[in-house]
């Protein structure tokens, strides 16, 4: 009976992708930047402050400070007189302000010999995460978001940073604390990098000439292992022997030999040689003077070598097994070479968020504001002063205020104490379009260096599967480097290690200080860790990690911990470290899949989320690892018995910008991923704020719509509210000659009804100061003319109070703020502010193309000067060498704009609005776009919308079913007439509706020529690039060209004549240069003659001179 | 087998492309024109005509002049429609340049005979060359909220029935009995929020398709060849039944033969929209042959609706009359 129904096919869980986004209104996507947030300053920033909790002083003995709690409050803004009100976040973009709250402590501290106690003390600013926990959008409704100017569907997880949106990017790393086992330049090594909160390190262990080493940037050499072992006191060599668990003795006796070599057979022997390597520290305080090198030796080994393996009273034990450990890692690897670890494992991976950089960030300057207030301390308590030292008052807030600022703002992340410095953490946030943003808040930075060219960290791991998206990365020297998050991956944050190690030890785990290194390495017994750390042996390994698993899934430890046996190692894992890639999965037992269609039938009537699933142990999240240990089936049919989890939807392995593509299984892989670097230069809508944002670039589409060939991932983001696009009847047939090399031929009427039309905004902005001496930048009113009696033409479009006024069309040059400085503004004293004299700065409108002005805000930023913004506005239809893209990495510019008389007609009268060249097909071999033509067209006579759903959508079958039954040709393809001769043609054509995106790249901001212009003041050569109207510029490849040919007087003719001629006199006697027919050198005109050279020359010559080096010219007539 | 030969040009429409045909006797498409034999030849008939939409068919005529009619019409025929937009106030969120061009798209119910172009750019406009509306409207709260209407706002809907049109000069003398404006009264051109205002002059003039598509006289003018449709096998049973949901409906007709079978007959080509979908069954691919005649045109004429769609096709008559007596008059001088 039993045995019929496992052998049964399994049912199809129909809808159950309905999970998706159950999952996406908790977890994934941005949300894991706000969890990591949220942590940070809900959780973290208590526990940083709790271990940085006192300041003391050595001058007074009496004097401490004590952090009894920190809270980090509500976003506002200083109105000054100390009055602050709540912001909102637009505020801050309009204004240029940050959206930041105030960090108060509660402090215990001593003023003279009172104890005092103070609350809610302004330590500085923290930067707030939109949608954050601590953010006023947090739980909105719609209704109230945009009572404060905010998109419901904008994503949040970015900061706002002197008016600019500022992502942290999520920054991938090796993983902390984990043993690595590879190659290097002497043999196997095996590496661990330990990061506490006090240290960061790197220990090796490594082979060399058959002998064992401990390396360590502490010691000025590699030491012997055996010494080290000897100096964490294990003394005898049977211990280290057992320890590590030596089979063959040969191959260890050279290294317990340099034990005997260097006579050391005591602790102290070995702790006075590992003294004797130490690198000699730069400065030496006081404190560690006192201190033997025996000691010091003593200290480091505890504190710095392994770090993350806590020692107590100095009893070595645990850090001598981990040692032990890592030795045994590399003898195993050097017999087997399947032992090595691999580096680009998205297992040893741990990426690092917005929280956990902040909280480095803060940790730093924490501890630095601490350590400026011992020293004030230490500086003003010997002071006999006449009030009492209160240390209140040395306690800024801008210290901390600024650091954090600065940092997001520039994305230079310095951490003094690790000595980390990095460059580029922080972004602007892109929002050319919905999309960019969100792909944004995806995007995974790697560490790794641009320039190497190791294809390693580059190429696509298997490991990657289902957690980073396989299409999604940029072409070109960041390839592979940058990757964005798959649709349903998370990343974990921190879990509370001490009811794992409980659970540990009840489950049979038993302690590592306890047992022999005998049984340690007994062929049965496991080696438990937990985040890195050696916790115990366990017997039973399998019921050991039966245990975890159901624990976790009735809920009774989080979630997100994870469990995993290696056997290679004979190991057991549990992970519950943040920055783990993990993702859910449907649970199966006994073949059966534990969600069934009830579930999801619940799901659908919404009495039932994702965390109830979550609850109930019906789906879990696994991490790569434990991935590794599991058989996932993809789809119901796929499972046997043994299968332990199931799929919830295969297109969640897909990103954000990947999924936008329809049927992007059917297409050549580059293709997609071009198609995920062009969805981000795609105009259409930003947000439903967009008309109230004043960016300094924001482009819009007219009459956006949403695609006829949809996705589960387009409905799920929410694309198809926010689309970036429009569906253009697309014929792919050949037109003219205009349409070569993916050209596109357009139709004029579909151009003038509204098709591509698009709205560029730019900003100019001005600001008004106030300076020292009482003067302060002003604004008037328009000049007018004596003549006319009406504004001169630079001032026309002003209003009374020198701004332009809204509705305006302003033209090249014309002024938009009329605003003046004042002539002297440092200068101090007692001078009058009515004879101050001004200078004119007006704000001019510099584009050749005219703009109208949107709007103009009038306001004042954070500093309270005078803030003025004005939004000017384009709209530009397209024209020819206007970029546009399909989705399948199809680009084109437009080639030729053909009046609709002229463009071919099918049966029913219907004219293309885009005529694209089959050329575009073979090569690319973009079968998803075929078939998002069929399926387009199918949806248009049927009127719905038809999925293109990766690895699923409407089949080709049903879509040329649905074609047939509506009267149109099955395979898509129409019998057309030309509008030019007016007969038909000799080919079927292959027509329907395909969406196409208007890419950012216009000709109008790129074309640019120049005969005469601005040339630069030092060589006089003609300026460079299009903003300055510069040359176009004859290379260096293209002057080898002429020099081949040899077109000497066209050289001359392009390098001089028309760049930086120039007139010299030369001296013929002495060769100098001189000038007005006169050498100065000489003191003559008799031989003075007049030639052209580059004026690049004659400065050459005249530099040359300064540095005291004379060039000589000789002279010759050109005709001898 | 798969041609056909008689004396009318075609071409056959084969699975994978478009073949002429060779007919008996030589067509239109040999022939020199001469009006004489045109004349004699040429006929028109009225299929429908609708409100809007009229389809008739030209039998007998050479593509390339069904082609400049439909050529014509589509962009020389003028129309007046909105060119100028003087904006006096636009508190809506619509920019002006985005508002203006849907203005421009909003078909007028004016005949464009009765006006001239308006050539100098710099000139005033006047009656005989342009139509001056006005649109001014402004949204509130509908302060007679009750429960008969739920309707929050008032004019929170800007429609083409809000336009007005402002008569010039004796225009309203002159334009008497027609009713001058927006076709279409139900043409959403804004949406507003109370506090939003609209105060717009609106300016039509009279221009062709060539300058911008809202001149244009019609949605859309086009022709297709009479498809014609032979059976040259029986086709019987369920093939037959097939062979029916092939073609558009009405072009196949079962019959029932004297035995009681079921036998497929072509009943009324004309509206075959060349689907070709019999090409899908291998069985019955051999047993028709799709073809169109060449000289048999089903013009179609969409208009908007200022003009009818039959005086559309007669101006661009006259127009193509036009053009060929100013040809032949520059190649008499």
């Amino acid at each position: 009976m039993l045995n019929d129904d496992i052998l049964k096919p399994v049912k199809e869980i129909e809808e159950k992708w309905k999970l998706v986004p159950a999952f996406l209104k908790i977890k994934g996507l941005v949300k894991q930047h706000i969890d990591s947030f949220n942590y940070f300053i809900n959780v973290e920033i208590k526990k940083i402050v709790d271990a940085n909790n006192k300041v003391t002083c050595d001058a007074d003995p009496l004097f401490y400070i004590k952090y009894t709690n920190v809270y980090v409050g509500m976003p506002d803004v200083d109105e000054g007189f100390n009055i602050s009100k709540r912001t909102t976040p637009h505020e801050c973009r309009l204004r240029d302000m940050t959206y930041s709250a105030p960090i108060t402590v509660d402090i215990e501290y001593t003023r003279g010999n009172q104890r005092v106690s103070r609350t809610g003390l302004l330590i500085g600013k923290m930067p707030i995460m939109l949608r954050s926990s601590n953010c006023i959008l947090s739980e909105k409704s719609e209704y109230e978001l945009a009572k404060m100017n905010e998109c419901p569907l904008d994503p949040g997880g970015y900061f706002i940073v002197k008016g600019q949106e500022k992502v942290i990017l999520i920054q991938e790393q090796l993983s902390k604390n984990r043993m690595i086992v590879e190659e290097s330049k002497y043999g196997i090594q095996c590496q661990v990098t330990s990061s506490t909160h006090e240290k960061k390190s790197r220990t090796f262990v490594f082979a060399k000439g058959g002998k064992y080493y401990l390396g360590h940037n502490m010691f000025t050499d590699a030491i012997p292992i055996s010494i080290v072992f000897k100096a964490m006191g294990i003394l005898s060599d049977q211990e280290i022997c057992q320890l590590v668990g030596i089979t063959d003795l040969r191959k260890f006796t050279p290294t317990l030999e340099e034990c005997h070599v260097s006579k050391i057979y005591t602790q102290e022997a070995a702790l006075r040689y590992l003294g004797s390597k130490l690198v000699a520290k730069r400065y030496v305080s006081s404190a560690s003077k006192m201190k033997t090198p025996w000691d010091e030796a003593r200290d480091l080994l505890a504190t710095t070598v392994l770090a993350h393996v806590h020692v107590e009273e100095y009893n070595f034990r645990s850090k001598a097994v981990y040692m032990a450990h890592m030795l045994k890692r590399v003898i195993e690897a050097q017999l087997n070479k399947n032992a090595l670890d691999d580096r680009d494992y998205y297992g040893n991976k741990r990426l690092e968020l917005a929280g956990s950089l902040l909280s480095l960030m803060f940790e730093d300057v924490f501890k630095r504001f601490n350590w400026e207030l011992k020293s004030i301390a230490e500086k003003t308590i010997p002071k006999i002063r006449a009030t009492q030292f209160d240390v209140i008052k040395y306690m800024r807030s801008d210290l901390i205020t600024n650091c954090l600022v600065f940092a997001i703002s520039t994305g230079n992340w310095t951490i003094k104490r690790f000595r980390m410095e990095r460059q580029g953490v922080t972004q602007v946030l892109s929002r050319l379009s919905y999309i960019s943003a969100l792909g944004m808040m995806t995007r995974v930075n790697s560490q790794f260096e641009k320039t190497r060219k190791v294809s390693g960290p580059r190429s696509l791991q298997a490991s990657q599967w289902g957690m980073l998206c396989p299409s999604d990365t940029p072409e070109g020297e960041a390839c592979g480097l940058v990757k964005n998050l798959a649709l349903m991956t998370h990343i974990t944050t921190e879990v509370d290690e001490y009811p794992l190690i409980r659970l540990a030890n009840n489950t049979g785990v038993i302690d590592i200080n306890t047992i022999s290194g005998d049984f340690m390495n007994a062929p049965d017994v496991y080696v438990v860790f937990l985040n890195g750390c050696i916790i115990g042996v366990v017997k039973k390994y399998k019921r050991l990690i039966e245990w975890f698993r159901l624990m976790r899934r009735s809920g009774y430890i989080s979630g997100y911990v994870s469990i995993y046996p290696n056997h290679l190692h004979r190991c057991v894992y549990i992970s519950s470290d943040g920055g783990r890639l993990c993702r859910p999965y449907i649970i199966v037992q006994e073949g059966r899949p534990l969600v069934t269609k009830a579930h999801i039938h619940e799901l659908e009537m919404g009495i039932r989320s994702f965390e109830d699933f979550l609850h109930d142990g019906l789906v879990e999240f696994l991490d790569v690892n434990e991935e590794n240990d599991s058989f996932i089936a993809c789809y119901e049919s796929d499972i046997t018995i043994q299968t332990t989890h199931l799929e919830i939807a295969t297109f969640t392995l897909l990103g954000v910008c990947a999924g936008l593509v329809p049927y992007p299984h059917h297409n050549q892989s580059p293709r997609n991923t071009y198609q995920c670097a062009m969805g981000k230069q795609a105009m259409g809508t930003i947000g439903y704020n967009q008309r109230n944002r004043m960016d300094t670039l924001l482009y819009n589409l007219v009459y956006p719509q949403a695609p006829m060939v949809k996705s589960k991932t387009i409905e799920l983001i929410n694309f198809d509210k926010l689309p970036a696009g429009q569906n253009a009847t697309v014929a792919v047939m050949s037109y003219s000659g205009y349409d070569i090399e993916d050209a596109l031929i357009i139709n004029k009427a579909s151009v003038d009804r509204g098709f591509g039309r698009c709205l560029v905004y730019r900003n100019s902005k001005c600001i008004l100061k106030r300076y020292a001496n009482q003067t302060f930048d002003r604004i008037q009113g328009p000049l007018i003319d004596s003549a006319t009696n009406k504004p001169m033409w630079k001032h026309d479009i002003l209003d009374n109070d020198g701004i332009v006024s809204p509705g305006e069309s302003v033209e090249n040059r014309q002024v938009l703020i009329n605003k003046s400085v004042p002539v002297l503004s440092s200068a101090p004293g007692g001078g009058s502010t009515s004879s101050v004299e001004y200078r004119d700065v007006p704000v001019c409108y510099k584009n050749t193309e005219p703009s109208y002005i949107e709007k103009v805000m009038v306001s004042t930023n954070e500093e309270d000067s005078g803030l003025i913004k004005i939004l000017l506005r384009q709209t530009r239809r397209p024209e020819i060498g206007d970029k546009f893209s399909s989705r399948h990495g199809q680009k084109g510019v437009v080639g030729l704009v053909v009046e609709q008389e002229d463009m071919p007609f099918n049966e029913y009268g219907i004219c293309p609005d885009i005529i694209m060249n089959p050329h575009g097909f073979p090569s690319r071999m973009t079968v998803g776009k075929l078939i998002e033509l069929l399926a387009g067209k199918a949806g248009l006579v049927e009127g719905k919308f038809h999925y293109g759903t990766a690895f699923g959508g409407s089949k080709v079958q049903d879509v040329s079913e649905e074609l047939l039954k509506h009267g149109f040709n099955y395979q898509g393809k129409d019998f057309f007439y030309s509008g030019i001769t007016g007969e038909p043609l000799q080919a079927y054509i292959y027509s329907g509706p395909v969406y196409y995106q208007k890419l950012k790249h216009m000709v109008q901001d790129k074309m640019h020529a120049r005969a005469r212009g601005p040339r630069a003041v030092l060589t006089r050569q003609p300026t460079e690039g299009r903003s300055r109207d510069g040359g176009l510029r004859l290379g260096e490849m293209e002057r080898d060209c002429l020099i081949g040919y040899g077109a000497s007087m066209m050289l001359v003719e392009r390098l001089m004549v028309s760049s930086d001629q120039c007139e010299v006199d030369v001296c013929n006697k002495c060769g100098r240069l001189g000038y007005c027919s006169w050498c100065n050198s000489c003191k003559s005109s008799v031989q003075v003659s007049t030639i052209t050279m580059p004026y690049a020359c004659k400065l050459l010559l005249t530099e040359l001179q300064a540095m005291n080096i004379t060039a000589r010219l000789t002279l010759t007539h050109y005709c001898q | 087998m798969d041609t056909i030969n008689d004396e009318k040009p075609r071409v056959v429409l084969k699975e994978h492309k478009i073949i002429p045909n060779m007919p008996t006797r030589p067509t239109i498409f040999d022939d020199v024109f001469d009006i004489k034999v045109f004349k004699k030849k040429f006929s028109v008939v009225i299929v429908r005509y609708e409100h809007y939409e009229m389809e008739f068919d030209l039998i007998g005529i050479h593509p390339s002049l069904v082609n400049a009619f439909r050529r014509l019409i589509l962009s020389d025929v003028p129309s007046m429609a909105i060119e100028k937009v003087h904006i006096y106030n636009n508190t809506t969120i619509i920019q002006d340049e985005v508002l203006a061009h849907r203005l421009g798209l909003i078909p007028l119910k004016a005949d464009p005979r009765l006006f001239e172009y308006h050539t100098d750019e710099h000139a005033d406009y006047m009656e005989n060359d342009s139509l001056e509306f006005e649109l001014k409207i402004k949204c509130t709260f509908n302060k007679e909220l009750n429960n008969s209407s739920y309707d929050l706002y008032k004019n929170n809907n800007v429609y083409s029935k809000h336009i007005k049109w402002l008569p010039k000069g004796n225009q309203s003398k002159l334009l008497k009995g027609i009713d001058v404006g927006p076709i279409h009264d139900d043409i959403l051109i804004a949406k507003m929020r109370p506090g939003h205002e609209l105060d717009l002059k609106l300016i039509a003039v009279k221009s062709c398709g060539r300058d911008h598509a809202k001149f244009s006289p019609v949605a859309t003018a086009f022709y297709r060849l009479l498809p014609d449709i032979r059976l040259v096998q029986k086709v019987e049973g369920e093939a037959a039944e097939r062979l029916q949901k092939c073609f558009s409906p009405g072009v196949i007709e079962i019959e029932k033969n004297v035995d009681g079978k079921q036998v497929a007959k072509v009943k009324n080509a004309r509206y075959d929209m060349s689907s070709r979908n019999v090409y899908r069954y291998d069985d019955l691919k051999d047993s028709v042959i799709l073809s169109k005649v060449q000289d048999h045109f089903i013009f179609t004429v969409e208009s908007v609706g200022a003009m009818a769609s039959d005086v559309i096709f007669k101006e661009a008559v006259h127009i193509l009359k036009n053009k060929c007596l100013s040809l032949l008059e520059e190649l008499q001088n």
